[in-house]
């Protein structure tokens, strides 16, 4: 009887866990900097590098640090979730602009439209590291008191940032109206 | 003629590689230095590429994060500081030899455990088989699991 019972209970647990390990998503690493004080950045502005972008400036209520780039091609497919978020008037999104050409990016914002309250060009790719960045598009929820509350990685959809992004500040999913 | 042109070409790709390797230059003009920053890079792992060390990669975020690393040894940062530095940006997956804790234990316990289990079936094979009845080759009377029955053998 245990001949049998044992290496079929074990090859069970194997496949159990296997099974899990398989179904896993081991693309999106966890932030370490969730429930932290949002990093602060001062760069220049991706329109008019004589002016200064900081995220400091938007303290105080919540919002959105988008990393994206020209050569990111997730981000072209969320340019229009953002576009929506940005059309609804919700929360304010903060562009970084990763290692990008500075000249690709303003093009990439007159064709595809702006969704960005601010865009910071980050050409030698520091506030990406401090963002802990490593594959844009990245999308983080910043809170009143300026603690990071939620990050996405991977393209965002209007379904997630609804689902997700929303509870998390009090709006509820049908518009900005719930202020 | 052949095989000079073969050893032509050989001596040309060899020539290739090192044009491919990473940061051609060292970092540091001290070797102690650039003995800490090699292996250091080593322990740092691409969080882009996943397998590979920031030292192996050539994608942009290895090659930034090497040069946090070259900074911040310039500054004075011990190689806590900067391990730090990393983990509190990119957590613990960063790190080639993450620390145990109670997520990291199997991981760490793991090759040993497995070892156990098979040490543990080797041994009861053993003592199991130690136990059966000696079946003597030579002699024709023992009995032979193995032999062909009589209606087989025609």
């Amino acid at each position: 009887m245990w001949r049998f019972l044992l290496p079929t209970v074990l090859f069970a647990a194997l496949v159990t866990f296997f099974a899990f390990g398989l179904h896993r998503d081991k693309e999106t690493l966890p932030s370490p900097l969730i429930g932290k004080p949002a990093p602060i950045f001062t760069l220049p502005h991706v329109e008019d590098p004589s002016q200064t972008v900081s995220n400091a400036a938007f303290a105080g209520k919540p919002y959105v640090v988008n990393i994206w780039g020209s050569w990111c091609v997730g981000c072209r497919q969320e340019h229009q979730t953002l576009l929506e978020i940005a059309r609804r008037n919700e929360v304010p999104i903060i562009g970084v602009n990763w290692k990008d050409d500075r000249a690709a990016a303003l093009e990439w914002l007159q064709t595809l439209g702006n969704p960005y309250a601010q865009n910071a060009f980050d050409g030698e790719g520091r506030v990406a590291i401090d963002w802990g960045a490593y594959g844009a598009p990245e999308t983080f929820l910043v809170d009143a008191h300026g603690t990071v509350i939620y990050k996405h990685i991977a393209p965002l959809t209007l379904d997630i940032w609804d689902r997700e992004f929303l509870p998390l500040i009090g709006l509820n999913a049908r518009s900005g109206a719930a202020q | 003629m052949i095989r000079k042109m073969f050893l032509t070409v050989l001596a040309a790709l060899l020539c290739a590689q090192s044009a491919f390797g990473i940061d051609s230059a060292p970092a540091f003009a001290d070797p102690a230095m650039q003995a800490r920053y090699d292996s250091l890079i080593r322990e740092l792992r691409c969080v882009q590429c996943r397998s590979q060390s920031i030292a192996d990669s050539n994608v942009f975020l290895a090659a930034d994060l090497r040069r946090q690393v070259r900074e911040q040894m310039a500054a004075g940062k011990t190689d806590a500081e900067i391990m730090q530095y990393m983990t509190d940006r990119y957590g613990d997956y960063i790190l080639y030899t993450p620390p145990v804790t109670a997520r990291t234990l199997l991981l760490w316990a793991g090759p040993v455990l497995l070892l156990l289990i098979g040490a543990v079936a080797v041994g009861i094979v053993i003592v199991r088989k130690s136990r059966l009845p000696y079946i003597d080759p030579d002699d024709p009377d023992s009995k032979r699991a193995d032999a062909p029955s009589e209606a087989s053998a025609s």
